[in-house]
Order: C-alpha cells, then sequence, then structure tokens
C-alpha cells in the first residue's frame, strides 16, 4: 500500500498538524484566562481603558498570536471532522467533489476571518 | 431462563439484518456467553459464530456483547447480562458475512502495513540474535495481543477510516517491533507512520483499552510512537 498524503491538511504532515493543534491550544487558553481574569477585575472598565489595553503592543502581539492560532485551530479540525464523515465509505462517490468544496470554503472563510481580524486587531 | 438476543443475516436469504430472541436454560450457572452460544446452536443449527480454543488465547469470537466488544469465550454472564437480557451482536464497523462472523479484510490489511515482522539488516549471528532482559522487557504488554480486533472495532476512528487510520491493534504491533532492540529498520517505519491519518486519526478517546480482553493498553503505545517521531522530527 502507497503513502497517505493530503494536500488539503494544513500542514501536511500527521505530526506537524499534532503539534500545531497543541500549541494553538495553549496560546487560546493564555487568551481565554487573561481576558476572563481582566474582565473579572476590571468591573467598571470604561472604553477609554478597553482602547488603552488593546493598543498596548504586548496585547496587539497576543491578540494577533491568538487570531492566528484559531485559524490553525479550525482548519486542522474541521479538516478533521471533514474527513471522518464527508468520505465515499459513508456518503457514496459524490463524497468527493463534496468534502473539496466543504474544505476549500472552510479553508477560505478562515482566511476570510483571519485578515478580517488581523485589520481589526492591529489597526487599533 | 436467560433471554438472549442476536443479531441475524444471511445475505443468501434475508434483505436486511433482524434480532432474534431466544430462551436459555442455564440451570442457574454464570456461564460464559460462548457456552450459551453453544446452547443456541444446539437449539438452532443455523446460527453462524466464529470460535476455537475456548480459552481466550485464538481469539476468534470477538463480538459485541451487550453493547461492548469482548471475547465470549472468557466473558462470564454475571459480568455483562444487565436486566436478564443477553444481546449478542458482531463486533461494529467491519462487514457482516453471515450472523456474529464478520470480515476482517481491512483489519488484516492494516496489521499488514506494518510490516509485523522483524527487520535486520545486519548479518545474521551464528546462533540467535540475543536480548538483554531489559530490552525483553519493552516488550511486554504488547506480544501479547491475539488480534481479536476488539480494540480497532470499537475505535469510531477506525469505523470512519479503516483503509487509512492504521487503529489500535495494528498500532500496538507498530510499537512492538519500533521498540524491539532486533529490529534495524525503525527510521523507516516511523517514516511510514507520519501521515495525517496512519497514527495521529488516534485522538485518545481509550475505547480499546476499556476493551480489550488481554489488559493491554494501546493508547499508551501510540503515546510512544507519537514520542519517536517527534523524537525524530524536531
Amino acid at each position: 500500500m502507497g503513502m497517505i498524503t493530503n494536500v488539503t491538511s494544513f500542514g501536511r504532515s500527521g505530526l506537524s498538524d499534532w503539534i500545531l493543534q497543541r500549541a494553538t491550544a495553549v496560546v487560546m487558553t493564555v487568551y481565554t484566562v487573561f481576558i476572563t481574569v481582566y474582565l473579572l477585575t476590571n468591573p467598571d472598565m470604561d472604553y477609554g481603558q478597553w482602547l488603552a489595553l488593546n493598543s498596548h503592543i504586548s496585547m496587539k502581539v497576543l491578540n494577533v498570536l491568538t487570531v492566528v492560532s484559531i485559524a490553525i485551530h479550525a482548519w486542522i479540525g474541521l479538516w478533521a471532522v471533514l474527513t471522518d464523515y464527508v468520505t465515499v465509505r459513508l456518503l457514496g462517490p459524490k463524497a468527493t467533489p463534496l468534502r473539496i468544496f466543504f474544505q476549500l470554503g472552510m479553508i477560505t472563510i478562515n482566511l476570510v476571518y483571519l485578515i478580517w481580524a488581523l485589520d481589526i486587531v492591529w489597526g487599533i | 431462563m436467560l433471554k438472549v438476543s442476536v443479531y441475524r443475516y444471511n445475505p443468501e436469504t434475508d434483505e436486511a439484518p433482524y434480532m432474534q430472541d431466544y430462551e436459555i436454560d442455564t440451570a442457574g450457572k454464570d456461564l460464559m456467553v460462548l457456552d450459551v452460544l453453544e446452547l443456541l446452536k444446539a437449539q438452532d443449527a443455523s446460527l453462524s459464530y466464529r470460535r476455537s480454543c475456548r480459552e481466550g488465547v485464538c481469539g476468534s469470537d470477538g463480538m459485541n456483547i451487550n453493547g461492548k466488544n469482548g471475547l465470549a469465550c472468557i466473558k462470564p454472564l454475571s459480568e455483562c447480562v444487565k436486566g436478564g437480557k443477553l444481546i449478542l451482536r458482531p463486533l461494529p464497523g467491519l462487514p457482516v458475512i453471515r450472523d456474529l462472523v464478520i470480515d476482517m479484510s481491512q483489519f488484516y490489511a492494516q496489521y499488514e502495513k506494518i510490516q509485523p515482522y522483524l527487520v535486520n539488516n545486519e548479518p545474521a549471528p551464528a546462533i540467535e540474535r540475543l536480548q538483554s532482559p531489559e530490552e525483553r522487557e519493552k516488550l511486554d504488554g504488547l506480544y501479547e495481543c491475539i488480534l481479536c480486533a476488539c480494540c480497532s472495532t470499537a475505535c469510531p476512528s477506525f469505523w470512519w477510516n479503516p483503509d487509512k487510520f492504521i487503529g489500535p491493534a495494528g498500532l500496538l504491533q507498530a510499537y512492538r517491533f519500533l521498540v524491539d532492540s532486533r529490529d534495524t529498520d525503525t527510521e523507516n517505519r516511523l517514516a511510514k507512520l507520519d501521515d495525517p491519518f496512519s497514527v495521529f486519526r488516534c485522538h485518545g478517546i481509550q475505547n480499546c483499552v476499556a476493551v480489550c480482553p488481554k489488559g493491554l493498553n494501546p493508547t499508551k503505545a501510540i503515546g510512544h510512537i507519537r514520542n519517536m517521531l517527534l523524537r525524530s522530527a524536531t
């Protein structure tokens, strides 16, 4: 049997996808914990303070890292879901064009959100 | 009387599979599930299932017993019967040939892929390749697998991609040869596993560990394979 490859997976390698899925999860956890704690400890925050926080270079870096992490994490995760359920084995021959459509669609939407979000968080 | 519900399907005569109910007198004994099947077979000779050693060594009678995969020959009724009822189905995910007999071709194809034999390119010694007790110890918990397929057919990743994901049984054996001090093909073996499916479809849900009738831990072996890949690729 030949080697299994895949042209729509994020890193084209199982190990690369696996390690990125974990690394991006850590970044998202750091962001979530930080934002939660910040909001809880600043109950009467106004727009000015929120703007100041997100204008700080450290916060800008964390925002960008988080947005990029979400995009990569979603790509890897949704790719796995699509290759589990949208398969010839489960849906017949029409599954292949359908899967490619959903994979490319998922990647496109991911990139649109990524560019849009980068424009917002870096433009502050 | 024990109520037994058995999955029946004969593709030559049945349009679809169905469950058939039987009643069996166990005479109050805590029989093994296989004993019940033997009693059923005496009652209804058309019932098909695989069996051989009847002591948990050959791996022939893996089946789904009250919702959990196991070997019928070493599963006592007291451990599986719920509400006075025994429900027997074939191992899930693989094609049914007849009744409780499944086609294991895909399972064996995955096993074949991992090259389940020693590869050694060094000249053969005069007598035999020796291992230290410590090196031999590394094979414990791996070599005991009897290929009954209870684990792989309990794994959703194997259900969805039985042609691409090697599955817990095959991966346990992959590690058994990766870790064997007498095997010199480690790099090649690892290179064949680093795609998004063969190993990495394992999401660690440990159904394999929960059902293994030999008490083995494929998830742990898969973790070791991943660490070996990480070591060689980072």
